[in-house]
């Protein structure tokens, strides 16, 4: 069970404003339910939604290639459906992404079962896609650890949340 | 059926600062027609995905019409970006499909579904503000103008012959390499810069 402070939507978007996200291109999962009603009100930040998530990391692409900042926003489920545009468009091209990922059936007590929780973490690793963990206000700060270094490394970089919204 | 070449030389003709991203068949016909290469945007690998990319640029750059040179095969991997594009209503959007009915780059097999269902007509029911078709080369001339004119998002379906026997040349253009040299390229436009490096 976690400990500590609940995470919320106002401060994981105070912290993609600290770090200049301009689009978040999304498709809504269950994790990120609260951060509709958040962005949707939020002036700076813009969102995008599509209707399956491979199209996210192209979008993304072409926002980058046009001078914006754009972040990604999707359920380890449609992660694992995005493969082959994550390895076109982001990791071919050397995009500096932020890919925020809901972490569906993560626990950190306990078997997790889910096989979305089983499988994200190892294609992450095996993709050389680093990944920070997010589960309370107290850890929002690694989405601009993470925001910092794909910049740094010219690669996409996931952070996973562990938690859902409020 | 127009000859898909001879569609791609009359798209040229229009062409004069638009942002191009190209992918597949169309964009090896492209290589060909061209004429402002550091305002294309060849997209080599990632097949389906050329419609997604353009929406991101076109939505990047609100000022500059972004055209995409999409094939049927392609789409038809990615159709729900026809709804995602719509949404996002940008006038500034201009999506061309080469619908030959062939998955030319592997050898010519036939695409799914091939003279059952209508691009036009499902671009139309998704939102576009405007959506052609042309099976003949002088209806697309005739039109190409008011095309490039209307505001989008703009669908046009050309029912095109390819030739597998064709050897279209490759691109010599990474995408990995294009897309950072746009990003240049339109940064020094911004500044009032020649596009021209």
């Amino acid at each position: 069970m976690v400990t500590g402070s609940a995470l919320k939507a106002k401060r994981i978007v105070e912290e993609l404003k600290k770090c200049g996200i301009t689009h978040v291109v999304w498709l809504p999962d269950t994790e990120a339910r609260f951060m509709y009603d958040t962005l949707i009100n939020e002036k700076d930040i813009k969102l995008v939604q599509v209707c399956r998530e491979g199209e996210t990391v192209a979008i993304a692409a072409g926002l980058y290639v046009g001078g914006k900042e754009p972040c990604v926003l999707i359920q380890n489920t449609g992660f694992l459906e995005s493969g082959d545009s994550i390895r076109g468009l982001a990791i071919d091209i050397h995009l500096p992404l932020l890919i925020i990922i809901g972490y569906r059936g993560w626990k950190r007590v306990g078997n997790i079962t889910d096989s979305a929780a089983i499988y994200i973490e190892p294609i992450l690793d095996a993709w050389g896609i680093k990944h920070y963990l997010v589960e309370t206000d107290a850890d929002a700060h690694n989405i601009s650890i993470a925001h910092k270094e794909a910049h740094e490394t010219k690669r996409p970089v996931a952070v996973l949340i562990g938690r859902e919204y409020q | 059926m127009i000859v898909d070449l001879e569609a791609a030389m009359a798209i040229g003709e229009h062409r004069t600062d638009e942002i191009v991203v190209n992918t597949m068949r169309a964009g090896r016909l492209w290589i060909l027609v061209s004429n402002r290469v550091e305002l294309d945007l060849p997209l080599t690998g990632c097949m389906s995905k050329a419609s997604s990319l353009a929406l991101g640029v076109a939505l990047a750059q609100p000022h500059r019409k972004v055209i995409v040179m999409d094939g049927d095969g392609s789409l038809l991997m990615n159709l729900g970006s026809l709804v995602t594009i719509a949404n996002q209503a940008l006038p500034n959007f201009i999506h061309f499909v080469f619908e030959n009915d062939i998955y030319w780059v592997t050898g010519g097999q036939p695409v799914p579904g091939v003279g059952k269902f209508n691009f036009a007509a499902l671009a139309r029911a998704a939102g576009y503000r405007k959506a052609y078709e042309f099976d003949d080369l002088e209806s697309l001339k005739i039109n190409l103008g008011q095309i490039f004119q209307d505001k989008g998002p703009t669908f046009v379906c050309l029912k095109v012959s390819s030739s597998v026997e064709d050897r279209l040349p490759y691109p010599t253009r990474k995408t990995e390499d294009a897309l950072p040299e746009m990003r240049e390229t339109l940064k020094k436009l911004s500044s009032g810069a020649s596009a021209k490096t």
